[in-house]
């Protein structure tokens, strides 16, 4: 198997190859199983490669290999080269495990769309490209694989193109992308014009030697880079298409924008973490923006009343707690959160695309209600995962949220903690807010909706308790913090990255953990004394806040203030070119030339007469002059 | 007794500016092409007396090609002006103004 490591990526290939061009003809039932049949082999692929990964030596786990050549331009050099490492392994599982589970899901949740195989080429196409992202052994196939993520992104989110605010959605999301994206590629060709090299593994040899540590060009490189992840992560100041991205189908928001494609930016991290780790500035940065991010998104979830948006919020939320952990040198908790994370997060997403199923449509939680005792199975999985999400003992997120704030406080840093456990809190508060207004209480549902509300088919509910499953146990890899079987797996990617961080602080891990887990036990409390002991507070607090509930209900206005500061001024900046430049001095110079020649012929094309004797006689005039000059002239 | 070179060559030249005249004065395209068929047997005519007195082979090898590119031109020109004729009912070439401006 680790001979053959394109065997993991190449059936999602196929998959998309036979579904784009066959889907229409061979009917939804082999277009669904093609799809899942092929991520299902990519998983037993990852999972044979795991076995061997595992059966070597903790040192000699890294497999490289170049399956050929692709740009040689002089001393330039790039290959379709996969790499297998404990990180990309741990990639590759999410990716091929969460992924599969999404996809049977999805037969069930798209089973009456018309775009059927439509989807599930996309959704192939999308699942092979993020394999390929991981397992890439360089900058620039990275690169390639991540714009090839964003496309399968864009192209998910307006699925439903015919929708205008899909549409929108999805160039939204390409056009924030291409903001980040653009400094990743600027990041990627100064990596290149310092080094000379884009493969991982001599990037990070030659960086030490040749990079000043905390110099002026490594921390470019890694600003840029994480200027690249802030866009595809959805961090500040480029978080802002993921709400929206939620106009996609829900298994495309559970597999993309919650488990794989938007994780891609703290893989990217993690994976450049020899390079951050000689720019602690560019460290700083990243912890600062994840803890803020952690926070401003949590705020913004308290208040929202869709469903998928407050799912969405806290995605963004969670993600920042990745690059906080990244930020504070703490990259296997990074990693490891972000595993646990793909699944109650997608468990999350898909719980709600069942509850959406259920209600025929419905996304607006002030209209659910009470639907526990319709659709247990959806609620007691959301339940668990909504627990995980908030960090509850002893489900996933506990452990891994646990350890990346235990890495804030250990490397010394106190307000960053601090933002990471006031984040938890909110987290705590807004899952749980989430799920009693959505499962418990009275029905607010309206009663059309009412009348079809069913729990959803097994091929839904199967993945959502495999998931469950996941979500509630996938945390003891992590046992005990910082020492379980998942930190001796991948913590020696990082051995090179660790000593900077240091432990500048000596606090115990047991106290901590204990702290992180009260915090988020009052967040619960108090979501539930909101929300089923006293539900006539929420309505109060907003009257006693006008002001601030109606910030976080606009999401702090930012979508207007971008608009105002940058997608006003660049339209009506086009639009003055447009008027002022384009049509009168460039459409006007090339119609002005034309109406010259045109003019300067009008007395020309008399010659023309159409006579042919005319014509024979300028001929026979021509030639005797010619002949003429030639006898007598010269 | 031999006729001398310039008799050919005089006759040549009668030939040839028969024929652009013909080309210059007629409107039967029909006309036309039988003058251009003048001027290239009158280019034939001189081409073989020069070849008669300079003893030399070159040019009755020049005649032949000129008959074949005259044969073949013939053919084509002829189709064309049957083709016109089909088209407009004439071959009158002061009628046939279609490359004007």
């Amino acid at each position: 198997m680790l001979n053959s490591l394109w065997l993991i990526p190449v059936w999602p290939l196929l998959g998309f190859l036979v579904n784009g061009f066959f889907g229409r003809r061979i009917g939804k039932t082999a277009v669904g199983t093609i799809a899942c049949g092929s991520v299902g082999l990519s998983l037993l692929a990852s999972l044979g490669a795991l076995g061997k990964l595992l059966a070597r030596p903790a040192e000699a786990r890294r497999v490289e290999q170049v399956l050929a050549p692709w740009i040689g331009a002089g001393n330039f050099q790039a290959d379709w080269g996969l790499l297998l490492d404990p990180l990309s392994a741990v990639m590759i599982l999410v990716v091929s495990g969460v992924g599969f589970l999404i996809h049977v899901y999805s037969i069930g949740y798209m089973r009456e769309d018309p775009d059927y195989p439509r989807f599930f080429t996309y959704l192939n196409l999308f699942t092979f490209s993020m394999l390929m992202l991981v397992l890439a052994n360089n900058y620039l196939l990275l690169y390639v694989f991540w714009e090839a993520v964003g496309l399968c992104s864009y192209l998910l989110i307006g699925f439903w193109f015919e929708k205008k605010s899909a549409a929108d959605a999805g160039k939204k999301a390409f056009i924030v992308n291409r903001v980040g994206d653009f400094g990743f590629a600027l990041g990627v060709m100064l990596l290149w014009t310092s080094l000379g090299t884009l493969r991982y593994d001599q990037v990070f040899a030659a960086a030490p030697a040749q990079l000043v540590a905390g110099g002026g060009v490594v921390t470019a490189i890694t600003l840029l880079l994480f200027l690249g992840a802030t866009g595809k992560s959805a961090q500040i100041p480029l978080y802002v298409w993921l709400p929206d991205a939620m106009e996609g189908p829900t298994p495309v928001s559970a597999l993309i924008h919650a488990a794989t494609m938007v994780t891609a930016g703290v893989y990217m991290v993690a994976r450049s973490a020899p390079l951050f780790t000689l720019a602690p500035l560019s460290l700083s940065v990243v912890a600062w923006i994840g803890g803020l991010t952690a926070v401003f998104a949590a705020t913004i979830a308290l208040v929202q009343t869709d469903i998928k948006r407050i799912v969405a919020y806290s995605t963004i939320s969670q993600l920042g707690y990745m690059f906080l952990g990244c930020g504070v040198g703490a990259y296997a908790a990074a990693i490891f959160h972000l595993m646990t994370h793909a699944f109650f997060k997608a468990l999350l997403f898909l719980g709600s695309g069942s509850v959406i199923h259920g209600l025929s449509g419905e996304q607006d939680i002030r209209k659910m209600g009470g639907l526990r005792k319709h659709m247990p199975i959806t609620a007691w999985t959301f339940l668990i995962a909504a627990l995980a999400n908030a960090g509850i003992f002893p489900l996933a997120g506990f452990w891994s949220k646990d350890e990346i704030l235990y890495g804030a406080a250990a490397g010394g840093y106190g307000a960053v903690w601090a933002l990471g456990a006031g984040g938890a809190f909110l987290t705590a508060f807004y899952m749980l807010r989430c799920y009693y207004l959505t499962f418990e209480g009275r029905s607010r549902v309206e009663p059309e909706a009412a009348h079809h509300l069913h729990e959803s088919p097994p091929v839904m509910t199967v993945p959502l308790v495999i998931l469950a499953v996941f979500a509630a146990l996938v945390g003891f890899v992590g046992v005990p913090p910082e020492h379980g079987a998942y930190h001796r797996f991948v913590e020696p990617v990082f051995a090179g990255a660790k000593q900077v961080a240091g432990h500048a602080a000596s606090v115990g891990e047991v106290p901590m953990a204990i702290l992180s887990l009260v915090i988020a036990l009052v967040g619960v409390w108090l979501a539930t004394r909101f929300y089923v002991w006293r539900p006539e507070i929420p309505a109060r607090m907003v009257e006693r806040y006008p002001a601030a509930y109606r910030t976080l209900l606009h999401k702090y206005y930012v979508d207007e203030l971008y608009d105002a500061l940058i997608v006003e001024p660049i339209r009506r900046g086009s639009l003055w070119l447009w008027r002022r430049f384009d049509e009168p001095v460039i459409d006007g110079s090339v119609n002005g030339i034309g109406a010259l020649i045109r003019i300067g012929s009008l007395a020309l094309r008399r010659v023309q007469t159409g006579y042919v004797m005319s014509y024979v006689l300028s001929f026979i005039v021509g030639v005797v002059a010619i002949l003429g000059y030639l006898a007598f002239w010269r | 007794m031999s006729v001398p070179l310039s008799a050919y060559l005089i006759l040549s030249a009668y030939l040839f500016a028969m024929g652009v005249v013909g080309v210059a004065t007629r409107r039967n395209a029909l006309i036309i092409f039988m003058s251009i068929e003048l001027m290239l047997n009158a280019v034939n005519l001189s081409f073989l007396a020069f070849a008669r007195f300079l003893n030399s082979m070159d040019g009755q090898i020049f005649v032949f090609f000129v008959m074949v590119v005259a044969a073949a031109e013939v053919a084509v020109g002829l189709a064309i002006i049957i083709a016109i004729y089909r088209n407009k009912e004439t071959v009158d070439v002061a009628e046939l103004n279609l490359l004007k401006w």
